[in-house]
């Protein structure tokens, strides 16, 4: 790898930093968040959600172009409340946990869509898959607490969740909708 | 109850139609369920597991739905008397054991699928209808709940089973020890 191309970049970070001194304090609030989903089979609806996840978190809303997101979910954390149906996630079918020990999302922009509402664009890896989606964004102040909610719908076929004759969406629908509401605080004053 | 006319010679008059077809149909799910649900709940997770547990859950709906109508053909239609000889020929106590063998299935047709009802919502699994109709929950989803009723949709069951066992043998002790034509009130008519 040529040197001198990483120059451009890390003069962005190092930038990035300057321009945002707010961003070392800001902070997720593991135990006030949660990430959850839902998946139907045979239009069963079946909840789960991850127990154990983290973010670098820099965002500003004066400063979208600057703000970055990086959220790492802990996938061998994931539960359906079942303990038959627990001890089948981690297998290679499913998650394969054991090669592919965490999901990342990582922002690549963020756009204002008014009234507390964002996009962010950005790429989701999943089971060493790695897909473009665009997470739509409520935020909301409440004292030093920033809250973010959102639903993300994704195809569990695209991250290969579920091969084999599990991939029969008859049984177990394509469409999963993972819910999030995450707790962070020193985030800069919302317009 | 008025017996029918010149019961001594004619062949007993037979139940309804409607009365036959339900009793049959319901016979040939009833035991076909039961038979499904041993053999699941024995399955390792697998789409063959959960499409059975599917189906025996829509099977289930149906017995009670087809049980509704039947209670209200039943005492709509009065069934055809036993015929005098019979009558006659049956001490009392097994006159008892067949009223009480009667009464106690109708009630397990209802007690069955409504515990496997309850027993599937408590668990957190809402029924839905051939994937496409939710039912309601019967309970709201409690895990220790669900572990009380789960042995009562077994042992009713069960009981059933032995039930429907002795109402067997007991047409087939008409049929082949007494030949007094019993079983024929209940079979296709002959042409």
């Amino acid at each position: 790898m040529n040197v001198f191309a990483l120059i451009p970049a890390v003069l962005t970070v190092a930038f990035a930093a300057s321009a945002l001194p707010a961003a070392a304090q800001q902070k997720l609030l593991p135990a006030q968040s949660s990430i959850a989903f839902e998946i139907k089979q045979m239009g069963v609806p079946v909840q789960g959600h991850f127990k154990t996840f983290d973010a670098q978190v820099n965002f500003d809303a004066a400063k979208l172009a600057a703000s970055k997101v990086t959220f790492t979910v802990d996938i061998a954390s994931a539960t359906l409340g079942a303990p038959e149906m627990d001890a089948e996630l981690p297998k290679a079918t499913w998650f394969d946990t054991a090669k592919f020990p965490q999901a990342r999302f990582t922002s690549t922009a963020f756009k204002a869509l008014g009234a507390g509402k964002y996009e962010v664009a950005g790429k989701l890896a999943i089971k060493g898959q790695s897909r473009d989606v665009t997470v739509p964004l409520a935020m909301s102040q409440n004292g030093a607490t920033t809250t973010a909610t959102g639903v993300l719908p994704i195809k569990r076929l695209s991250f290969r969740i579920g091969e084999g004759d599990w991939a029969d969406t008859s049984m177990l629908a394509d469409d999963v909708q993972v819910r999030f509401k995450l707790d962070l605080t020193g985030i800069p004053k919302l317009p | 109850m008025t017996p029918a006319l010149s019961d001594d010679v004619a062949p007993p008059q037979r139940y309804s139609t409607v009365a036959i077809v339900l009793h049959w149909l319901l016979a040939l799910v009833i035991v076909a369920m039961f038979g499904v649900g041993v053999y699941m709940t024995d399955l390792p997770f697998s789409p063959l597991r959960l499409k059975l547990y599917n189906w025996h859950k829509w099977a289930g709906i149906i017995i009670l739905a087809l049980t509704v109508l039947r209670l209200l053909w039943r005492v709509t239609h009065r069934p055809p008397a036993l015929p005098r000889a019979i009558r006659q020929a049956m001490p009392e106590w097994q006159m008892q054991a067949y009223h009480a063998t009667h009464h106690v299935m109708y009630a397990l047709f209802f007690a069955v699928p409504l515990a496997g009802w309850a027993y599937s919502s408590a668990a957190g699994f809402p029924i839905v209808l051939f994937g496409q109709i939710p039912l309601p929950d019967l309970l709201a989803a409690n895990k220790e709940l669900a572990e009380l009723i789960k042995p009562l949709h077994e042992l009713t069951a069960l009981a059933l089973m032995a039930l429907a066992g002795l109402h067997i043998a007991a047409a087939f002790k008409h049929h082949l020890v007494d030949r007094d034509g019993l079983l024929s009130r209940m079979l296709p008519a002959r042409s």
